[in-house]
């Protein structure tokens, strides 16, 4: 009696699964294995691959020097906008925590940010940073402060793009307030899992894509990447770096996994 | 007396935030209705001496705007329907039957989270070349039905695994089919879970440039954010760029997303507390 269910559950199974299968072997695994083939390859999308062994990782680590530049631009927009974000999602959560009138209008409006698209929000934020027409150093000015060049300076145009990027907080302040408000646990553990997925979505950057600034100073990695693919058609040497930038998320995403017990240990008291 | 002291210190605070996060948006409105002049005026002014809606007509007839609306409703229509069939089938697969090979292939699709989209985008790139998927849309909505928003599916099977077995159960014993046991059951069980899922879509695919940037050159094809990116550059004229013409079309993008968000907020920043089957 038991044998024809189980047999019946699994063929449903897979059935269902279908779709999410193909999905994951055709877009996903399949193209994975290309690419860690085509790193070790010299492609330009013209003629076929041709195998070069560790060359291109050589040649990033060795001779390269936008590799660097772009890795030191994107760590240090990293430990600019992290704590950033997280204070002023944490900040934001708390306040929206009380039990005050309206407070379904302010949970609107602090997570509107996070909704717009970052052509929009790039297009905007250009205008308010530029230093002789837009209203932040007019609002600077009144406060006796000269504002700087912001996006056309080499020093001021990434903490430009991090107050950019930090105006929409809303991702990160919904997940703090739902464990604030002891919202069911299938929705808590899906913001935790969705916070696996955190270290790649910031690698997304449409942002600064957008919005541009002086070359080496926001010469973010991604945005080499793409470069170096798709503008120079350098594909073996761009597979490389999108096969490196993949080490380095899974080094952090172990990394925050195993240390998580510093952070959550009182949630469990 | 302490209560009422409270209250408005809490609102002040609120109040506060409220117009940081406003500000940007103010900016883009006024600009919006602001003439040339006024928009290169040195001091820079708030307000415009009379709003200039024409700018919002100009910029919906210099900018084809039904078209590229039309190309961004095909596509998160169909980015939709196949991210809530494609993740609600194996939502159900994973959190109801028993299978070999369930728990290891689980955890695969959820590791793909990690994965960043550059690492595959090479490989991808060639089969769409190679499919004659370029300056097509279907770059842009297949993926959704082959499963790829690993987050919905695990958000869905999530709240699948909470409903109660015997509801399951008086279905099978109803004659119901598996395809009823989702449709009928499970998905109208979890409404709020349905709607955040169709709402992050919308805005994933809404907001969606790097997609069309790569794979599509036409510009009969463009959706809305790529247009806009690519008006940026049109707006160029002999003075300048032509800023209200620019936050005139950055806003008719936006509204309708304010429209959307307004109206299911309440589902997934507010209500979720309030569905009546979690235990």
């Amino acid at each position: 009696m038991r044998s024809p269910t189980m047999r019946h559950e699994t063929l449903w199974f897979w059935t269902l699964v279908t779709p999410a299968l193909a999905g994951f072997l055709i877009l996903t695994a399949g193209p994975m294995l290309a690419s860690l083939y085509l790193s070790f390859t010299k492609y330009d999308a013209v003629s076929p691959p041709q195998f070069i062994g560790l060359r291109n990782y050589l040649f990033l680590f060795q001779f390269e020097p936008t590799f660097w530049i772009s890795l030191k631009v994107t760590l240090l927009y990293a430990l600019m906008y992290v704590p950033l974000n997280l204070c002023s999602a944490l900040l934001a959560a708390l306040l929206l925590d009380l039990r005050v009138r309206a407070i379904g209008f302010y949970r609107t409006v602090y997570f509107l940010p996070a909704i717009l698209p970052a052509t929009a929000s790039a297009i905007i934020w250009i205008w308010i940073f530029n230093p002789k027409y837009g209203i932040l150093n007019r609002m600077l000015a009144a406060a006796g402060i000269e504002g700087p060049a912001w996006l056309n300076s080499t020093t001021w145009a990434l903490p430009a793009l991090v107050i950019m990027a930090a105006w929409s907080f809303g991702g990160t302040m919904l997940i703090f307030l739902a464990g604030l408000q002891g919202i069911p646990r299938a929705l808590y553990e899906s913001a935790e899992i969705d916070g696996a997925g955190a270290f790649r979505r910031f690698t997304g950057l449409a942002g600064p894509g957008v919005v541009g600034g002086p070359a080496r100073a926001t010469l973010f990695y991604v945005l080499n990447l793409y470069d170096t693919a798709f503008t120079y058609f350098h594909m073996g040497l761009a597979s490389a770096m999108a096969w490196f930038l993949f080490f380095l998320i899974l080094v952090l995403t172990l990394l925050n996994f195993s240390l998580k017990h510093l952070w959550v240990f009182q949630d469990k008291a | 007396m302490k209560q009422h002291f409270r209250s408005v210190v809490a609102h002040a605070c609120l109040s506060s935030g409220a117009l940081l996060m406003l500000i940007p948006l103010a900016w883009m409105i006024l600009t919006s209705l602001k003439t040339f002049t006024e928009v290169y005026r040195e001091p820079p002014v708030w307000l415009p001496q009379k709003p200039m809606w024409s700018n919002y007509v100009e910029a919906l007839t210099s900018f084809d705007f039904a078209l590229y609306l039309r190309n961004s409703l095909v596509v998160v229509i169909l980015a939709i329907t196949g991210t809530f069939l494609s993740s609600a089938m194996a939502a159900y697969a994973f959190a109801r039957l028993r299978a070999k090979g369930k728990e290891a292939f689980f955890i695969l699709l959820l590791s793909t989270m990690m994965l960043p989209a550059q690492v595959t985008v090479i490989p991808v790139f060639r089969m769409y070349v190679s499919f004659g998927w370029i300056n097509t849309l279907y770059p842009m909505f297949v993926p959704a039905w082959l499963g790829v928003n690993v987050f919905a599916i695990f958000l869905l099977r999530q709240f699948f695994a909470s409903i109660p077995q015997d509801y399951v159960d008086s279905a099978r014993i109803d004659g119901a089919s598996e395809w009823a046991i989702i449709f009928r059951v499970f998905v109208a069980l979890s409404k709020p879970a349905i709607l955040t899922v169709i709402v992050f879509t919308f805005m994933g695919s809404w907001n969606d440039l790097w997609t069309p940037l790569l794979f599509v050159h036409d510009q009969q094809l463009y959706t809305l954010p790529l247009a806009l990116f690519c008006f940026l550059s049109k707006t160029i004229g002999v003075r300048g760029v032509q800023w209200e013409l620019m936050m005139a079309a950055s806003a008719i993008v936006i509204i309708p997303l304010i429209v959307v968000f307004f109206f299911s907020q309440r589902y997934f920043v507010e209500g979720i507390t309030m569905t009546g089957l979690k235990a």
